[in-house]
């Protein structure tokens, strides 16, 4: 497939998957790849960790020492990039900050305005569960309208509090009636059920949980939030070809052994991959296992797998 | 001091770690081979995908009540297990410091109230630690161990009683309940604004039953702050042990990393360290010339360096992990092939965590 066209085919595309699978290597090698396509990237973290701005931070100071850390925020930050490739912008958007600027935008007074702490945010909610969820997802509604980059990627959240992110503009529809949540969450859900906008790509490993938990995240991000799936990613894939061990050699030799316990994990791995293509008709996009984790690998091999698909 | 001398001697084990690390099935396997050692244990889950369920083969049966499975554990071992539920969990406590049962039903009914025991932040770790508390002092055990939630923030677990007791503290909410007979008409005028902002964006039914929590909420605080108390002090008395568990990806390491700071800067020191699914390395002695040399044996060599190389490559990813946690023991758990969903299956991870294990990987 074309990568312009790859990349393209919606505008955000929110990363998700359960932990350890490698969603932010796979986030991040994503945004490189994008860029180097020739897009603007604008990669979002939605919390405060630091493996993304790790990653990204390596690509921009390769062979100059230690990447720095703890530059990211809300406004946004530039990643230094090669030249002749688009860019990437990052920023960090958490419900605390989204909640505050909503609040700024309110006529409060002084004291008011003391008072916007987190503990407010946490009073705010509580009250209203998902509200915080809402605000993010109305951030990057907003980024998404004035059009500020041609792809907009989210480094999501772990994949049982992606579905609880999503579903909240439909909670919050359904119980809020009228104001200006009201009309947020309308805004949120027509995002998110239009596939030229909005596609969620799940992340996992060929592995029996992981598996399972991608095929019921994908049934309910479907079916009950209406979210369109971008291509499936399987992470860190072994090369899938068996080793032939003659008879002739004695079973308790670490070769033998090795051979043994490649093989055991290359079938595991091709049951698991198997099934997840007979339970999900998705396309995927299947990355080999890399023992280096830099953006630019990842984006070889997305980039790599993204021309192979039909 | 080995793994297996600290599940005979704790009586409460914490296991600690991000996402995917196979925390669950850790816990489980801590159960199991705490009740071989004849210890009568309980281990509390708190994730809801019924993994503990699975992993001990009883799918679907768990709930707040702690329930015995059977095990081959000689006379006095017992292995019981649970699933918290937050929910429940926060009912006891409001029916243990209400002054009657009017009051327990204006705040069990409230619909903040519902909002605060399932969604409020530090909520389910809370009522894990009073929970814990609960199991502590419930004479059918001698020792409790709990998988805690997938957090990023270890310390979650061990703030939230005093975080929850803040939050119900915090000037705003102070703010809230002072005009305790007029509501918001009489709330003074530089909050006015706030609160009007509020009821905007969350609608005032919702604020409404804020107001009206808090103030069913009166009079408790005295009772709920001193049990937090008590709770914080079973949480860092040294009977109860932390386990960080992690396995070797660069991804968990570094999460093991920060909770073992975390730690430490609570004054806490990591009981143990469990690394899971180290992949193991093989042999490279062999002698291919007194083989068959008509076959090539090239894939086969190139795969047992490739996999010794991400066995070295994992071993040198923990080394550092390792030389942190000392002298608290480290216990490798091998990469293992069948999936683990029987207390026998448990019983293999179970050995490997009190095997005398020295810090290599084979």
């Amino acid at each position: 497939m074309d990568q312009t066209k790859f990349f393209t085919a919606s505008r955000i595309i929110i990363v998700a998957g359960k932990g350890g699978v490698g969603k932010t290597t796979v986030s991040a090698g994503l945004a490189m790849a994008a860029a180097q396509a020739g897009l603007h990237v604008l990669f979002i973290e939605l919390d405060d960790k630091p493996s993304a701005e790790k990653i990204l931070g390596s690509a921009s100071s390769r062979g100059s020492g230690s990447p720095g850390y703890g530059n990211w925020g809300y406004e946004p930050t530039e990643i230094a990039l090669p030249s002749g490739t688009g860019h990437i912008t990052a920023r960090r958007i958490t419900a605390t900050s989204a909640l505050t600027d909503y609040l700024d935008t309110r006529p409060l007074g002084k004291v008011s305005r003391k008072l916007i702490t987190a503990g407010i945010v946490e009073l705010i909610a509580t009250a209203a569960p998902g509200i915080d969820d809402l605000l993010v997802l109305g951030k990057i509604k907003a980024l998404e309208s004035e059009g500020v980059a041609d792809l907009i990627i989210i480094d999501g959240p772990p994949a049982g509090q992606a579905i609880s992110l999503l579903m909240s503009a439909r909670a919050l529809n359904t119980s809020i009636s009228g104001g200006p949540i009201h009309q947020q969450s309308a805004e949120v859900l027509e995002l998110l059920a239009d596939s030229a906008r909005c596609q969620v790509m799940l992340v996992t490993l060929p592995e029996t949980t992981p598996v399972n938990e991608m095929i019921d995240t994908a049934f309910a991000l479907e079916d009950d939030i209406g979210v369109h799936l971008a291509p499936l990613v399987i992470n860190a894939v072994e090369s899938g070809t068996t080793l032939e061990i003659p008879k002739s050699l004695p079973s308790a030799s670490g070769v033998v052994q090795a051979a043994r316990f490649q093989n055991a994990r290359t079938a595991r791995q091709s049951h698991e991959i198997a099934r997840l293509k007979e339970r999900l008709a998705i396309p995927t996009l299947e990355l080999p296992f890399l023992t280096t984790i830099d953006a630019a690998t990842v984006a070889a091999a997305i980039l790599h797998q993204i021309e192979m698909m039909p | 001091m080995t793994v297996g001398s600290i599940i005979a001697n704790s009586s409460i084990i914490i296991c600690a770690g991000s996402g995917g690390v196979g925390k669950t099935t850790t816990a489980a396997a801590i159960g199991v081979a705490a009740a071989r050692a004849g210890r009568r244990v309980v281990v509390v889950t708190i994730d809801p995908a019924k993994r503990l369920a699975d992993t001990l083969g009883i799918s679907g049966k768990l709930n707040n009540e702690p329930h015995r499975i059977e095990i081959d554990a000689g006379e006095t071992g017992q292995l019981w297990a649970m699933m918290l539920d937050t929910q429940a969990t926060f009912n006891e406590v409001v029916r243990l410091y209400s002054v009657d049962s009017e009051q327990v039903k204006r705040i069990t009914s409230n619909r903040f109230f519902l909002n605060i025991s399932n969604n409020l932040s530090g909520t389910q770790e809370y009522m894990a630690a009073e929970k814990l508390f609960q199991l502590h002092a419930d004479e059918r055990f001698d020792l409790v161990v709990i998988d805690t939630p997938p957090t990023r923030d270890a310390l979650n677990f061990l703030n939230a009683p005093s975080r929850l007791v803040r939050f119900l503290d915090h000037r705003v909410y102070r703010m809230l309940l002072a005009p305790s007979t007029g509501g918001l008409r009489i709330i003074s005028a530089a909050v006015q604004p706030l609160l009007r902002t509020i009821a905007g964006v969350v609608s005032a039914k919702a604020l409404d039953d804020v107001l009206e929590f808090f103030r069913a909420f009166e009079g408790m605080d005295s009772g709920f702050r001193a049990r937090a108390q008590e709770v914080v002090g079973l949480l860092k008395s040294p009977s109860t042990a932390y386990f960080v568990i992690t396995s070797p990806s660069v991804e968990a390491v570094e999460e093991a990393d920060y909770f073992i700071t975390q730690l430490a800067a609570a004054q806490l020191s990591t009981a143990a360290l469990i690394i899971n699914r180290l992949q193991p390395s093989f042999d490279e002695s062999f002698a291919y010339e007194n083989h068959d040399q008509t076959f090539d044996y090239s894939a086969l060599d190139a795969n047992l360096k490739n996999l010794n190389a991400r066995a070295a490559m994992q071993v040198a990813s923990i080394a550092q992990l390792v030389s942190r946690v000392s002298p608290a023991p480290v216990t490798f758990v091998p990469l293992l092939s069948q999936d683990i969903a029987s207390p026998d299956a448990l019983g293999v991870i179970a050995a490997h965590l009190v095997a005398d294990q020295t810090q290599t990987t084979n």
